[in-house]
């Protein structure tokens, strides 16, 4: 009893509780969209959505396992930029446009240019890097509200990307000319990691790399002077002007982080080859807004978001896997905003655990008091 | 030209709509980003109304059970942010985030569920067709099409301005969002006002997102959202001061420069210079967002919004 | 009209918060038509026991009683519908509105849906008239002056027809000359027959206008006394429950080499095209107590931006020790020997989100002392944390990794006094060190800043108190209006003198 008070009260037990709700209530609500649809197989349908790769066999399973890493990578790096920017007290939303400025960079890069695929992650990161500064210096010039200007430069890069991938498409359909054949350097090496996920060529040192990159932005915000002055920046700009901290310097180089952050996640998805980028396409990637997700499902701890980021992509994978006679693959992108807008709930549910605790507490304690008097 | 006057007009009025939405909610107090994701849900309660009412059941009927379904479904998304934001105090970005995200997903599922349905699983697109329905909403003077949408949106823009400023309901919404304790001091329900602002937004979004889909084409891919309309709208709405009539001049500024993106190639001028047709998608985020800048160091916005209002803090 | 002398009373009104009695057993009656002062500390259930009358919070004893008949208040609405209106101490305005939307706001009259504004201006012209309350019904209310503010709160009661009228702490943001008419105004009420609660620390104020006292302390009920039997001395020994020596313990100072010199100093305001600082020199020498007198709002707040580099100045020049740091940034201004206690706890002097540990190393955390190689050093942080919380009695519930939001007022207070003078400056900047603290604490404070001064060191305190102004500091200058208008030797002068400079009645050439 005692054992299980005190797991209660702790910080990370609660939000990991927290999380699970926010997952739970995702998937009975897709489970209810199911069975309005077509109630006869939407329970096989939903069981689907969960196994994702897992209902494959054998070998299958592993190249599928692989492929749903690659796509864990980007999505990781969108919710470490997100979780970044939100501990300096930024809601990051240009995410999503910083990611298709990272496509854009490294695919022009080694489609145009040819050049090797260390030096298009640079030029994925500098674009990114560059859109987050625009909003960082429109919030510390001008006062523009990070969430709109973010939004306004989503859409902004999403046409200027088409417009210059444009420029290296293949001429027989609306995607981009594919690495392997135009520039094979431009892709990401294996070092032999693809030989464990049955030959899956896609699986790429870009996995590694990621978890590399949320330990090192744990690190950077929790053990270094760098991370004590942006935090405190977040949670009190004023404060941190009057202790002599360079607060819009701060502000301007966290979103410079930020969007690296996100622009790299796209450079790892693009460059492994899996995917080529659609010229046409009319609406921002959901890679960044995802990130979000994925942030705040992780408790906004980068540890926390490897879990989440894997969560989520591998609901999204098992998408694919419904009847789609029957029912549509996009029920793993509803299950996936009911979860976000579940975790937008978070923050009162902890508030509520802790009240009733408290509450508990003091009833104890006048109980005992009672006692003692009596 | 004419041309060019008819799609700046309609487009305006999407653009007017959504702002003004914007504006009640964000009046009351609750930033609403989720605009994005009200018009797509709007849009499909309009939608499915043009495509499964009979053309000859008049264009009265057609145009004011359009109207209403939409708003009605707009009004019910809005609830999602309502409930959110102001009984659970819930971070009203990632709640209006997390509701575009959800709007386009679960107007996907269900147009696809229709189709699929309908057709016995041939048809498994996101699309919905109202090309004999459409025709109702419009009346031809010469060669300008006249959008009955249009009427509508202009007398909502009066209707907003007089329920802000010459109500006592707009006088207590207001005070919501600038000083909720205020507010709360004198014996207004700050929650009412603020559930009351954020349905009208629901309501005027989904109306916006209905004549949005239904402004040029008669075939809307549901897929691809609103394409950042809602969100053009929220710039618009802070370009407008968050005041209606500003708002409406704003939105014709806005809705011009959308309207070229569609009609530039009838000019022979804009033709010779030879631009890319993604400039003129681009064009109104880039000057809303250079307009912004200018903008925003003197902001008019109300200063409780996105506050949560909690009684035990006053 | 019954029969009962009292308006109004609170009988044995006991209200709990977790840890903590807010009110035991407190009871006060106000009879009809009198001014009633309710005194006490900060933190002594004052503004508890006026929520409990205004509805927003529910005791859980005791019961109020309205002409004699028990009543029950749940919310504002209850309150307002029995008449009692409260000016609160932070107004509760809407500053975008006019003076007339505000006064109306939630009691319009409508006309099929729409608002009778010319009505409801001339009902509050009449009131305006009639109290003596000029206001222009048709400003805006982040146009107006403080003074003018509060008379719209007066209004808004009276335009309730309110009968009980509460006054928190009214005076704390009034120039001299506005509160003489605002006690006047409290009169013109009496006499109407209003019935008038007025909270304050001032004892000043008591004497000068109110009929009976009731003073709570700590919670409890003290008692309740007639104001024209009682001196300052009484109520002062109510309140804080011991004679207090209102007296600092300090010896002769013994002045030193000039630590600040400010030459022709001026600010930029941000409210008015005035400045806000003008043309402002003065030194700070080692080994004195140099105190800023002034009402709040006549150039204070910028001169310490401007001397502390949170505000860039328009012209004139500040050195430390000899050099210039008119230009330096903030970070260069601290590390050369600059302390600084802010103003406003909460905006500057906290990272509120931040443990006691993080915030004790706030102005030192790059020192490679909690620094190496980009890292922070922990084990040190905490070494040095634990050493400043044990020496300045740094009260906390969870030690150094407590969070700083959930300490109380004077205990955060004590950490940013504890972080700056531990940092051994040359110059110490004190703003309204004391600002809501109680008796104690000001003690602690007091002492801690002339300990400071027979150090060695400079100090620049910034004071509303008249007391404080009075018995700590060694030289005072008094700004009014951007300018220093008078040097004067406290032990020379008076509090009335004192007065008639922060007034802006007297000025030296």
């Amino acid at each position: 009893m005692k054992e299980k008070k005190s797991l209660l009260r702790n910080d990370g037990f609660q939000t990991l509780l927290s999380s699970l709700a926010c997952i739970l209530g995702g998937l009975i609500v897709g489970y209810i969209v199911l069975l309005i649809i077509e109630p006869k197989g939407a329970f096989e349908a939903i069981v689907a959505v969960m196994k994702s790769f897992l209902r494959y066999p054998g070998k299958l399973k592993m190249k599928y396992f692989g492929q749903c890493l690659v796509r864990t990578a980007p999505l990781l790096m969108c919710s470490l930029s997100v979780l970044f920017a939100y501990k300096v007290g930024m809601f990051n939303i240009g995410a999503a446009g910083q990611y298709c400025a990272g496509a854009c960079a490294a695919l022009y890069g080694a489609l145009a240019w040819n050049l090797p695929w260390y030096a298009c992650i640079v030029l994925a990161i500098a674009a990114g890097a560059l859109l987050g500064a625009i909003a960082g210096a429109l919030k510390t010039a001008c006062n523009v509200n990070v969430v709109i200007s973010g939004i306004m430069l989503n859409w902004i890069t999403l046409y200027l990307t088409n417009l210059i991938l444009g420029q290296v498409k293949s001429p027989s359909s609306p995607y981009t000319k594919s690495l392997q054949g135009t520039n094979p350097g431009a892709l990401i090496p294996s070092l032999g990691l693809g030989k464990l996920f049955n030959n899956e060529k896609s699986v790429t040192i870009a996995i590694p790399l990621a978890l590399l990159m949320a330990v090192v932005v744990w690190v950077v915000l929790n053990k270094t002077k760098f991370g004590y002055e942006l935090k405190a920046t977040g949670n009190n700009y004023n404060a941190a002007r009057y202790c002599g901290m360079k607060e819009n310097r701060n502000v301007i180089l966290t979103m410079v982080i930020a969007g690296g952050l996100a622009a790299m996640g796209a450079a790892m998805l693009y460059l492994t080859g899996i995917e080529d980028w659609e010229t046409t396409i009319s609406s921002v990637p959901g890679m960044g807004f995802n990130g979000i997700a994925v942030a705040f499902l992780g408790g906004l701890s980068p540890l926390g978001s490897i879990l989440s980021a894997f969560f989520i992509q591998y609901i999204t994978a098992g998408g694919g896997n419904v009847d789609l006679q029957v029912y549509c693959s996009q029920i793993s992108s509803l299950i996936s905003s009911l979860i976000i807008y579940l975790c937008a709930f978070v923050a009162f549910f902890k508030f509520f655990l802790q009240d009733s605790i408290r509450k508990r507490d003091e009833k104890k304690l006048a109980q005992s008091q009672k006692g003692g008097e009596g | 030209m004419l041309l060019l006057l008819q799609y700046t007009l309609i487009f305006a009025s999407v653009l007017m709509l959504v702002a003004l939405g914007g504006c009640f909610a964000e009046r009351s107090g609750v930033i609403n980003i989720g605009l994005e994701g009200i018009m797509v849900i709007g849009a499909l309660g309009g939608a499915l109304v043009l495509k499964y009412m009979p053309a000859s059941a008049g264009a009265p009927v057609v145009v004011i059970s359009t109207i209403l379904v939409s708003a009605l479904f707009g009004l019910l998304f809005s609830l999602l942010l309502a409930v959110a934001a102001i009984r659970f105090r819930a971070d009203q970005t990632i709640t209006g985030t997390a509701m575009n995200m959800l709007a386009t997903a679960a107007a996907t599922v269900a147009v696809k569920a229709i189709n699929t349905a309908a057709s016995g699983g041939n048809d498994v697109s996101s699309d919905i067709s109202y090309t004999q329905t459409k025709d109702l909403l419009l009346v031809r003077l010469g060669n300008f099409e006249f959008n009955w949408f249009m009427l509508v949106a202009f007398v909502l823009l009066v209707v907003s301005y007089v329920l802000l400023y010459k109500t006592r309901f707009g006088l207590r919404l207001r005070a919501c969002g600038e000083h909720p304790q205020a507010a709360d001091s004198v014996g207004i329900n700050v929650h009412k006002m603020r559930y009351a602002g954020v349905l009208i937004s629901g309501l005027l979004g989904g109306l916006g997102g209905i004549v949005y889909i239904t402004a040029g084409v008669s075939l809307w891919k549901f897929e691809n959202g609103v394409a950042g309309f809602g969100f053009l709208a929220l710039a618009v709405m802070i370009f407008g001061a968050w005041h209606p009539l500003k708002i409406a001049l704003a939105s014709l500024l806005f809705g011009f420069l959308r309207a070229l993106g569609n009609v530039y190639s009838g000019f022979d001028f804009l033709l010779a210079m030879n631009i890319p047709s993604v400039v003129y998608n681009m064009l109104p985020y880039i000057i809303s967002l250079v307009v912004l800048a200018f903008t925003s160091k003197k902001s008019r916005a109300p200063k409780a919004e996105g506050i949560p209002y909690d009684k035990g803090s006053r | 009209m019954s029969n009962s002398e009292y308006a109004i009373e609170m009988v044995n009104i006991t209200k709990r918060f977790p840890g903590i009695i807010a009110n035991d057993n407190v009871t006060l009656q106000l009879r009809r038509g009198e001014i009633h002062a309710l005194l006490g500390e900060n933190g002594a259930g004052k503004s508890t026991l006026m929520s409990v009358l205004f509805g927003l919070y529910q005791a859980e004893e005791g019961f109020i009683r309205k002409d004699g008949e028990v009543v029950t208040i749940n919310n504002p609405n209850d309150a307002n519908a029995l008449g009692i209106g409260m000016v609160h101490q932070h107004f509760k305005l809407v500053e975008c509105f006019s003076v007339l939307d505000n006064i109306i706001l939630g009691v319009e009259d409508t006309k099929n849906g729409f608002l009778q504004r010319d009505k409801a201006r001339e009902k509050v012209m009449a009131l305006s008239q009639k109290y003596g309350l000029q206001v222009n019904p048709d400003a805006l209310v982040e146009d107006i002056s403080v003074g003018m503010q509060q008379r719209t709160e007066i209004l808004k009661m009276l335009y309730r027809d309110n009968e009980i009228l509460i006054f928190d702490e009214p005076t704390a943001v009034l120039t001299p000359q506005e509160i003489e008419e605002l006690l006047q105004i409290m009169r013109n009420l009496a006499a109407e027959g209003k019935s008038i609660l007025f909270i304050t620390h001032k004892l000043n104020e008591i004497t000068a206008v109110a009929d009976r006292c009731s003073v709570l302390r700590k919670g409890k009920y003290i008692g309740t006394v007639d104001v024209k039997d009682c001196t300052k001395a009484d109520l002062s020994r109510m309140m804080v429950g011991r004679d207090v020596e209102f007296a600092v313990q300090k010896q002769e100072s013994h002045p030193g080499d000039v630590i600040l010199e400010v030459k022709n100093l001026t600010v930029a305001s941000k409210l008015s095209k005035k400045h806000a600082v003008d043309d402002v020199s003065f030194t700070v020498r080692a080994g004195e107590i140099v105190c800023i007198a002034g009402i709040d709002g006549n150039g204070q707040t910028e001169l310490v931006y401007g001397i502390s580099g949170l505000e860039s100045p328009v012209s004139g020049s500040i050195s430390l020790h000899g050099k210039d740091i008119t230009h330096a940034p903030i970070r260069k201004r601290s590390t050369m020997g600059m302390s600084h206690i802010p103003e406003d706890r909460h905006k500057h002097g906290l990272v509120l989100d931040y443990t006691l540990e993080d915030n004790l190393v706030l102005q030192r955390y790059f020192e490679p002392e909690f620094t190496k190689g980009g890292f922070l050093r922990r084990k040190n942080i905490r070494t040095y944390a634990e050493r400043l919380i044990d020496a300045y009695d740094v009260r906390s519930s969870q030690g150094p990794v407590t969070v700083a939001r959930s300490m109380s007022g004077g205990n955060q207070q004590k950490a940013i006094i504890a972080r700056e003078i531990d940092k051994d400056p040359q110059l110490l900047i004190a703003v309204q060190p004391t600002r809501g603290l109680d008796v104690g604490a000001i003690e602690f404070v007091h002492k801690q800043i002339v300990a400071q001064r027979d150090a060695g060191k400079a100090v620049l305190l910034v004071s509303l108190e008249l007391d404080e102004v009075m018995t700590v500091s060694d030289r005072i200058l008094v700004m009014y209006e951007g300018r220093i208008v008078g040097q004067l030797d406290p032990k020379k002068t008076t509090v009335e003198e004192l007065g008639l400079y922060m007034a802006g009645a007297r000025k030296e050439g």
